[in-house]
C-alpha cells in the first residue's frame, strides 16, 4: 500500500474539492480586449468545441456583451472559409 | 460627406498567376482612391488554404483592404465584387473605433498578426 490514506479517502463532494475550481472571469473585461478580430482564427477556437460549435457564455464565462461579438466574428470567420461551418476534430 | 473605416475582405481564385492577382488587387486600390477614399492598410496573405471549398476551389488568396470612403461607396463595390468572376467570396465591415484603434496597434506590431491556422486533418 504505497497510496497514502488521505488519497484514498478523498471525497469529491468535500469543501476541500470545491475550493479548487476557479470562478470564470470574461478573457475580454480582464485583459481589456474591445475589439474580436474575425480574421484570427486561432483565438477565436478558445470560444468553440471541436465540431466548431459556439460554445455558451456560461461555459467560457465571457460576459453577454463580449459574447454577441465573438458570435459575429465567428459568423464572419465562416463565411470567408477562416473557421469551417461543420468540422469533426477542430482540436 | 464625412468618410467612414471600413474593412474589405476579398478571396481571389487560386486559377490567377500572382502577377494577376496582384494586378486585380491594383484595380480596386485604385478604385478606392478615385472615389475619394484613402487606404489605410493592406493585408494578403497570399495563397491559403480555405476551410471548406468554395465554387470547387479548396485555396484561395486573402487580401484585406482596410479603408476610408463615403458610405456610398460601398454598395458601388461590391456590385463590381459581384462582377468579377475572379473573386470567389467577399466581405464588407464597417470598423467602430476600437476595431481601429485595433488594427493600428497591429500595424505598429503591438499585437501579433492574425495568423490563419491550417490543419490538414481537420475535416472539410
Amino acid at each position: 500500500m504505497s497510496k497514502s490514506a488521505a488519497q484514498d479517502n478523498f471525497n469529491f463532494n468535500s469543501q476541500q474539492a470545491t475550493q479548487i475550481i476557479r470562478k470564470k472571469y470574461c478573457r475580454f473585461k480582464k485583459h481589456g480586449i474591445k475589439y474580436v478580430d474575425y480574421k484570427d482564427a486561432n483565438f477565436l477556437l478558445k470560444f468553440m468545441n471541436e465540431q466548431g460549435k459556439i460554445l455558451p457564455g456560461r461555459i467560457t464565462g465571457t460576459s453577454d456583451k463580449y459574447q454577441r461579438k465573438v458570435a459575429t466574428a465567428v459568423k464572419r470567420a465562416r463565411f470567408m472559409a477562416i473557421l469551417p461551418y461543420v468540422a469533426d476534430g477542430l482540436k | 460627406m464625412s468618410l467612414v473605416n471600413y474593412e474589405s475582405a476579398i478571396i481571389l481564385t487560386p486559377v490567377l498567376s500572382e502577377a494577376q492577382m496582384q494586378e486585380a488587387v491594383k484595380s480596386y486600390r485604385q478604385l478606392v482612391a478615385e472615389h475619394g477614399g484613402n487606404m489605410v492598410n493592406e493585408t494578403n496573405w497570399g495563397l491559403t488554404k480555405l476551410a471548406y471549398p468554395i465554387k470547387k476551389k479548396s485555396t484561395g488568396f486573402y487580401h484585406f483592404f482596410e479603408f476610408q470612403a463615403n458610405p456610398e461607396f460601398i454598395a458601388h463595390i461590391e456590385t463590381l465584387y459581384r462582377r468579377d468572376e475572379r473573386i470567389l467570396r467577399f466581405l464588407n465591415t464597417k470598423l467602430d473605433k476600437h476595431a481601429v484603434i485595433f488594427n493600428e496597434r497591429k500595424k505598429k506590431g503591438e499585437i501579433a498578426p492574425a495568423a490563419k491556422i491550417v490543419k490538414e486533418d481537420a475535416k472539410v
